[in-house]
């Protein structure tokens, strides 16, 4: 399991690939479904144009957190592995902000894991979005419904 | 006891830091530890923590514990 807070831009791709060719868990011919959410930047919110955006973050809490909720998944799911990256600090449009990953098996599993870990990231993990727009800054006061 | 009080995102701009400590010699909650830093009322929806852990607002505090309030998550 790999849980990390990413400062800097990263390519979420090149992470899931190099993440399952090196993990111990994740042999060849031992997986089944793998199931990705990728979360990016949008250019727009509630009819505004966004052009940056600063993610805040508790860090100890948030770690805390995303430990948490990975392992519950790992447990309640019977997954083989999981990989969550999340950004902070200044993104732009287009920039990937959340990888979440979970290998197993068969798919149900992956895939529902990979739902079900986003959304308890979305609802409990402690991050805050500050928007930057043409006439301003404001912070983002809930994320949209699922 | 001391308290380590923490602040994030809008509120640690209302209240012009992200930290502070507090004392207190009687026995204290969530709720008296935000009474402590502040006399505004706490705005809707605001969300605590007591050592990294999300509480309610009666959860009882202890010495050296870190007690954080800010609002809603938005990640992902």
């Amino acid at each position: 399991m790999k849980i990390e807070i990413r400062p800097s831009p990263y390519d979420p791709w090149q992470e899931v690939a190099d993440f399952q060719a090196t993990a111990n868990k994740l042999s060849p011919g031992s997986y089944g479904a793998c199931a990705v959410f990728v979360g990016t930047m949008r250019d727009f919110n509630e009819g505004d144009e966004v052009c940056s955006m600063v993610l805040e973050h508790y860090p100890e809490m948030t770690v805390r957190q995303l430990e948490k909720l990975a392992h519950n998944a790992m447990v309640s799911h019977g997954l083989l592995d999981i990989l969550i990256l999340h950004r902070v600090g200044e993104i732009h449009p287009n920039d990937p902000i959340v990888l979440v990953a979970a290998w197993s098996a068969h798919r149900s599993e992956a895939f529902n894991a990979c739902r079900e870990m986003m959304e308890m990231l979305k609802s409990k993990a402690t991050f805050w979005k500050k928007e930057k727009l043409v006439s301003g800054e404001r912070w983002v006061g809930k994320n949209t419904p699922a | 006891m001391q308290i380590s009080v923490k602040f994030f995102a809008s509120l640690r701009e209302q209240m012009g830091t992200d930290e502070e400590m507090v004392e207190s010699t009687a026995p204290l909650s969530i709720a008296g530890v935000w009474q402590l830093v502040t006399d505004r009322a706490p705005p809707e929806n605001l969300l605590c923590s007591r050592n990294l852990k999300y509480v309610d607002w009666d959860e009882s505090v202890e010495d050296g514990d870190e007690v954080a309030f800010f609002p809603p998550v938005t990640g992902g």
